[in-house]
């Protein structure tokens, strides 16, 4: 570990950038710019030492478990960590073009920064407690970031998921208090080692997945979702549907896969497995009905959540070995690409709305002429949400498909498939109309600030995670590749 | 023991309360009254496990009830303020 330990670093530089711009609100953008920068670089860092040690600890305060918290960075942890840098930094950048007006910028900063740092915390935390503190900072900052317009519509939409949000965490409060009743310990490693199935482990799963599911809105607890993310201001949106969504999955996949593995049965997995197709289906099926572009983004996430969680029969029935450490990875890499390309969806969809003054997807018509190089973001976004090569949701796709195939659990497949085709569809349908004007436009770039971070991410999640992705293998320490 | 159960018992009767009151009725006030009576259940059962007979008490379930009690209030503030803004809107 050396004699800095970066792991710390990762919660409190975020936490004290957010200090900073509380204290000095004259040079929010200045300094709020500068500790995102500072927290990336620390964040991506921290990737790289797990990339060559496999697994780091620190026990804050030279505590140590179980009376002591830890921070723990393990691959699965760092794969969403360098994720969170990536993305937080390009809505950072972008954030400074969208907020030209002093008092929402002096809004924002504060918010964002405790948002992130509440994030990296609850990635790289050891203990069931620690997850939940950050889990209701992450949901009382992304509820205020939300009602940031203070629009009615925005401030009613933020109130319910903030009280959907609480419902859910002390759902998982709940949970922990049973678990530490029944083995005297918070820490997970230690909790992993001690779980034995019975009524006491069964309870706790079921609240604690339950409250989580609340969070990551998974179909039928998605309610809240669509008009929370689609009435915040566009950065907001993205940080919302590509980061605090995923923090929440990201929770779920670590009780079920390891805390909770001795626990988990078959039945439990398939019953995930059907809300996430029934998501797919409903989640896509509205995103193609919707009218407003930022209402399609936010059902779409939706539909991309359901996704990742028909992942857990297959995960479920696939043995210990390669086929497993495949599937693992080709998950993590569907919520990485997730990520990056509704985050550059929504920070396009956010330009869309400012220069023509609107997001109705019906009057679209001259975009592509106007904002050529937000139009394209919005297609290459799009060509990650469908799954189309070389993005990395075709490769994620891909082993899902071939695993539900290898499994026999064959009744994914059509579900895959009739996701993809409405994918397909309500893309094409808002390129449709953004291409329905004539002449040829001069400038690709018309704001550079805003426009090419939303690039940037669209293309990561095309290019650089379909391309290149087999390194996420090693990251996360698995067997076998693309 | 019997102690024990009847206040661990009692904390689980009222997490199913307010979860009811949570989920029946409309006005936020309610429902942040619900919130409140689940998080008091939750931090009753950790009180309850705390004991230890002749021992002291167990200290970790206090403090997560102390931290439980400080991120309640934190969210309880919110999402009054939200309300309060809202109702504001309305009277305009």
């Amino acid at each position: 570990m050396g004699v800095i330990d970066w792991l710390a670093l990762a919660v409190i530089v975020p936490l004290i950038g957010a200090l900073a711009v509380t204290a000095l609100p004259s040079r929010v953008r200045g300094l709020g710019l500068f500790a995102a920068c500072a927290t990336a670089v620390i964040a991506l860092r921290v990737t790289l030492e797990v990339w060559q040690a496999a697994l780091l600890r620190s026990d804050l305060g030279g505590w140590g478990a179980p009376l002591g918290l830890a921070l723990q960075a393990d691959g699965l942890s760092a794969a969403l960590l360098a994720m969170t840098a990536l993305v937080g930094l390009a809505i950072s950048i972008s954030a400074t073009g969208y907020f030209r007006n002093d008092d929402q910028s002096r809004h924002f900063w504060p918010l964002w920064l405790l948002l992130w740092a509440a994030l990296n915390g609850l990635l790289l935390a050891a203990d069931l407690f620690n997850l939940y503190v950050t889990l209701e900072l992450v949901g009382l900052t992304a509820a205020a970031l939300g009602a940031l317009t203070g629009t009615r519509a925005a401030v009613a939409a933020n109130l319910r998921y903030l009280l959907v949000g609480l419902l859910g965490s002390i759902s998982y409060l709940l949970g922990v208090a049973l678990l530490y009743t029944a083995y005297g310990t918070l820490d997970m490693t230690l909790l992993a080692e001690a779980m034995q199935p019975g009524p006491v482990s069964g309870s706790a799963l079921v609240l604690m997945v339950g409250g989580l599911a609340l969070k990551a809105a998974i179909f039928p607890l998605h309610f809240w979702l669509p008009p929370a993310h689609a009435n915040a201001p566009a950065p907001v949106s993205a940080v919302l549907s590509a980061l605090v969504v995923k923090a929440a999955f990201y929770l779920i996949l670590r009780l079920w896969l390891d805390v909770f593995a001795p626990v988990v049965t078959p039945v439990a997995s398939d019953l995930l497995g059907i809300l996430g197709a029934l998501a797919v289906l409903w989640g896509s099926w509205r995103a193609l009905r919707a009218e407003r572009l930022k209402l399609l983004a936010a059902y779409s996430t939706v539909a991309q959540i359901g996704y990742l969680c028909l992942f857990f029969p297959l995960l479920q029935a696939t043995p210990e070995g390669t086929p497993r450490d495949d599937l693992m990875a080709a998950l993590v890499l569907m919520a990485l690409t997730h990520g990056f390309a509704k985050a550059g969806l929504f920070l396009a969809a956010g330009l869309v709305q400012q220069s023509a003054g609107h997001d109705r997807i019906a009057d679209l018509g001259g975009t592509a002429q106007h904002l050529p190089a937000t139009t394209f973001t919005i297609a290459l976004a799009g060509t990650a949400l469908i799954g189309l090569p070389p993005s990395g949701s075709f490769i994620g796709k891909w082993f899902l498909l071939s695993s539900a195939v290898a499994t026999g659990q064959w009744w994914w497949i059509p579900v895959i498939m009739a996701g993809t085709l409405l994918a397909a569809a309500y893309v094409f349908r808002v390129l449709g109309r953004a291409f329905n004007l004539e002449p040829t436009p001069r400038v690709f770039v018309t704001q550079a600030r805003t426009e090419v971070p939303a690039l940037l991410l669209a293309l990561t999640s095309v290019a650089v995670l379909g391309l290149v992705a087999s390194p996420l293998w090693r990251l996360l320490g698995l067997e076998g590749g693309p | 023991m019997t102690a024990q159960f009847l206040y661990g018992g009692a904390g689980m009767i009222l997490f199913a309360l307010g979860l009811w009151s949570f989920l029946v009725h409309e006005p936020l006030l309610r429902k942040l009254i619900a919130l409140n009576i689940m998080g008091g259940g939750v931090f009753h059962l950790l009180i309850a496990i705390a004991e230890r007979g002749d021992q002291p008490p167990d200290p970790v379930p206090h403090a997560l009830v102390l931290t439980g009690i400080v991120v309640a209030v934190s969210a309880t503030a919110l999402a009054l303020a939200m309300g309060r803004r809202l109702e504001d809107d309305g009277r305009d």
